[in-house]
């Protein structure tokens, strides 16, 4: 049986897509093989992210219709083994997915895949009541500013009243924080939302911090995972994210500035 | 910060401060609404128009709440009467 886990945040932009193609690549390249489904139905973009745009043949709307089976629609990711791709219809609407259909296809992966990524989107409409439906396992993405932080409020109450877990009464989803690009400089400075702020007032457990990196950029214009970049500061931590996601404890990193010279200090210079 | 920031007073709180500060108070409000039977913005109108019917009062001088604890619920409505 594959575990469930759905990519979520209410709010727009704040990285759900960025961190779906990191924490499917991370669990594939930990040997687990995974699927990463855009649910972003008319305005799919896990693809673009994870560079197979050019291979998109059919969809997930395709194999929910019956007009193609899944072996034809899922892509083989070309940067890591045992990842694939499930991309969005871009020409359908959001409500070409039913709750038979979905559950249909994520049964029929759950016989091959360990994990399924579900990559939601924004908003608390039918798509993104749809990509949480069946989780078992939620990555609340969430910015350190204020609009972020509430929309994912409401979308824990979601989670915990609409969730199929919550309407069987079942174990409730298990819920992750995941802080993107957070920003030490500006914390320290009292312009930005701590770690801590947001980890009180969402009271969830913490998967990780991502530091605020040009590199995710330009993991994004290449289409290259940003936890391929094993340079990069965003990418190291969300490598630490998949292996607690795994189970593992580790301590958070990038959390706090870098310590600034003399001269630096003086003349307050980036 | 710079060497001249030191200088500036400190006393006002940052805006980091403000919105931990905005946040908590709206979510928690929010999280209240949340657990709130779906009936109840609608029996709030209604009440409020029927208290209307009799009394010229205006909409915000009408409290509806519905409280709940472990052993029952209580509705509560406040009412302010004109002089």
């Amino acid at each position: 049986m594959a575990k469930i886990i759905v990519v979520t945040s209410g709010k727009g932009g704040v990285g759900k897509t960025t961190t779906s193609a990191a924490m499917g690549t991370g669990l594939a390249l930990n040997g687990f093989k995974t699927v990463v489904i855009d649910f972003d139905v008319g305005l799919r973009n896990l693809d673009l992210i994870m560079g197979c745009e050019r291979r998109v043949v059919y969809d997930f709307v395709n194999v929910i219709k019956q007009e193609a089976n899944l072996s034809q629609a899922l892509i083989k990711d070309k940067h890591t083994d045992n990842l694939f791709v499930l991309p969005a219809s871009q020409t359908r609407d959001k409500d070409a997915l039913t709750k038979e259909g979905v559950g249909a296809v994520l049964e029929e992966l759950s016989e091959t895949f360990d994990y399924i990524v579900c990559d939601s989107p924004a908003g608390i409409e039918k798509g993104a009541q749809m990509a949480l439906y069946y989780a078992d396992i939620a990555i609340v993405t969430t910015n350190p500013e204020v609009s972020s932080v509430r929309d994912s409020d409401r979308i824990l109450g979601i989670l915990q009243s609409k969730s199929r877990r919550a309407e069987n009464g079942d174990e409730p989803v298990v819920e992750h924080l995941l802080l993107n690009r957070y920003n030490p400089e500006r914390v320290d400075a009292g312009e930005m939302l701590s770690v801590e702020d947001v980890e009180e007032i969402l009271a969830i457990p913490l998967l990780g911090v991502i530091p605020e990196d040009e590199a995710v950029l330009k993991a994004s214009n290449s289409g290259t995972p940003i936890i391929l970049d094993k340079e990069s500061h965003a990418g190291q931590a969300c490598a630490d994210a998949v292996q607690r996601l795994l189970g593992k404890e580790l301590e958070h990193r990038f959390l706090h500035a870098q310590k600034k010279g003399f001269f630096q200090r003086l003349l307050g210079g980036k | 910060m710079s060497f001249f920031d030191y200088f500036r007073s400190k006393s006002e709180p940052s805006s980091a401060d403000l919105a931990r500060e905005r946040l908590k108070i709206i979510v928690a409000h929010e999280r209240g609404t949340r657990s709130q039977p779906d009936y109840l913005p609608q029996m709030q109108q209604e009440i409020i128009a029927v208290i209307k019917k009799y009394i010229a009062i205006d909409q915000d001088k009408v409290s509806i709440q519905l409280d709940s604890n472990d052993e029952c619920s209580v509705l509560e409505v406040n009412v302010t009467l004109p002089e």
